[in-house]
């Protein structure tokens, strides 16, 4: 539904800049902003009793594609990770952005920078790029997730209107819903790392689509006690199990619906 | 040093009659100086004296060389007092915004860094030695120390200014690890007390201060009730 500049029925568009409100108090170019999230892959991350784990459904749109290339998980810091969704473009740019502002104030204050301040920074940067025409906003959304001694564990969402908030799990991308609602089902705050990174896994090949996207490469990366407050890609040996775990899971309710019918 | 002595070289020539007149009027003011703290179990005890001179005359004789820079944070400042009041003042301001931001406490290691960085930035123009303590609930009681030239380090004892040289033995025979908020107070009194005794730069009264989670405790020693330490 859109209101036109001057179109030939006589009404005006209010979608063409971020400096325009439409009379209903929607900022258009925003909304369109998180439409292109929403057209990406799934990412989630879920926040457990002693760490963080993002899980990323990356579609591999053509087999010529290097193995491993166009991660959608950075490092931000040593205990920071950044797991995306949307134009990828964009994430690595604010991906930049994050790992300044942690090295700055970790340069200015001497400690490790909290992730809800780390959060906040970088959701004002994304924020200030929806108040111009001359730009426009950025095109994703992410998870930043992190693990301390202090705090523990940590979740935080930022979206491309520029807000962020603190979560035990979240999701975001085309599988969003379905993705959520397997996460609600899960009991985090009780579980480990290592029982949450299975979770994960099978979460994201539940909410896979087999017939709209074929191929699609799981990423898989925590950060928490068992990684000794170190976020780093999950190592060989746990993937193959989460993925066994995962792909397991799926066959028996495959076989169960096959029972019921 | 060096940008001290050129600083009061300059000062001299401005006066004309420097030699006849009398060396307050041409040298800057110092905090002379004795400052110390000590970490304890659940805080922090501060101490420092309160002679500040220009050259030869006592400007003030009573100062307060123990500044707040936070609600749990402290400095205890030796050196140039104008350059050492600025540096405190700018580290109260970076700090008191930057706990804001948080929306947290800050830490004593933060403040000891904000101080770290201004001292050794400016360390051509500066003449100061900081000593940072304080309490906060990561790693509670602290002492992080601030020497001439803009070094940082944490200690469990410090102790700063001209007159600290008089009381390394002291500290090295009596400073034991654990000691109770009461044994601290009275390690730093008697310490300050046999500095004041020797450096001619220390002096007036001891100001004393625990730091630790309920807050902070100020008290003085007054000149007839300094701990003594010879029957003379």
């Amino acid at each position: 539904m859109r209101e036109g500049l001057k179109t030939q029925d006589g009404g005006i568009q209010y979608d063409l800049s971020a400096s325009t409100f439409s009379p209903d108090g929607r900022v258009f170019q925003v909304e369109y902003a998180m439409k292109a999230v929403e057209n990406s892959s799934t990412a989630i991350g879920i926040r457990c009793k002693d760490g963080v784990v993002f899980g990323v459904e990356k579609l591999v749109l053509s087999k010529l594609y290097e193995q491993g290339s166009n991660k959608r998980i950075f490092n931000v810091d040593r205990h920071v990770g950044m797991a995306v969704a949307g134009l990828l473009a964009d994430a690595r740019s604010l991906s930049e952005v994050a790992r300044e502002e942690a090295s700055n104030f970790r340069s200015n204050y001497g400690h490790n920078i909290p992730l809800k301040h780390l959060s906040e920074r970088v959701a004002m940067y994304v924020h200030a790029y929806t108040l111009y025409s001359a730009v426009r906003p950025f095109g994703c959304s992410f998870i930043l997730g992190s693990y301390d001694q202090d705090d523990g564990p940590q979740l935080y969402m930022v979206d491309p209107s520029g807000i962020s908030y603190g979560y035990w799990g979240c999701a975001i991308g085309k599988a969003k819903q379905a993705a959520k609602t397997e996460i609600e089902k899960l009991q985090m705050k009780d579980m480990t790392c290592r029982e949450l990174v299975k979770e994960v896994a099978k979460i994201i090949y539940i909410v896979h689509d087999e017939v709209k996207d074929k191929a699609f490469e799981l990423e898989l990366s925590w950060v928490g006690e068992v990684t000794n407050g170190k976020h780093e890609l999950v190592p060989k040996d746990v993937r193959e199990e989460a993925e066994k775990y995962a792909k397991d899971s799926l066959e028996e309710e495959d076989d169960s619906d096959e029972e019921n019918m | 040093k060096m940008a001290a002595a050129t600083a009061t070289r300059f000062c001299q020539q401005l006066s004309s009659v420097s030699d006849m007149s009398p060396d307050w009027t041409t040298k800057e003011v110092s905090t002379g100086t004795t400052i110390m703290a000590v970490e304890y179990e659940g805080g922090v005890v501060i101490g420092a004296d309160s002679r500040t001179t220009t050259g030869a005359y006592i400007a003030n004789r009573v100062t307060d060389k123990l500044t707040p820079i936070h609600d749990r944070i402290f400095c205890c400042r030796s050196g140039s007092a104008a350059d050492t009041q600025a540096i405190a003042d700018i580290v109260t301001y970076q700090l008191g915004f930057h706990s804001i931001e948080l929306d947290e406490a800050p830490l004593v290691q933060t403040a000891a860094n904000l101080f770290k960085a201004s001292c050794y930035r400016y360390r051509e123009e500066l003449m100061a030695g900081i000593i940072v303590a304080g309490w906060d609930k990561r790693r509670g009681g602290q002492v992080y120390t601030v020497p001439v030239g803009g070094m940082l380090v944490r200690q469990p004892v410090s102790v700063g200014g001209s007159g600290s040289t008089y009381i390394y033995g002291f500290m090295d025979s009596n400073y034991k690890p654990n000691m109770t908020k009461e044994q601290c107070l009275h390690l730093v009194s008697g310490a300050l007390s046999l500095a004041m005794e020797r450096d001619g730069s220390s002096g007036g009264v001891i100001r004393l201060a625990a730091i630790s989670e309920s807050g902070v405790e100020r008290q003085v020693i007054l000149g007839n009730q300094l701990p003594k330490w010879s029957t003379a």
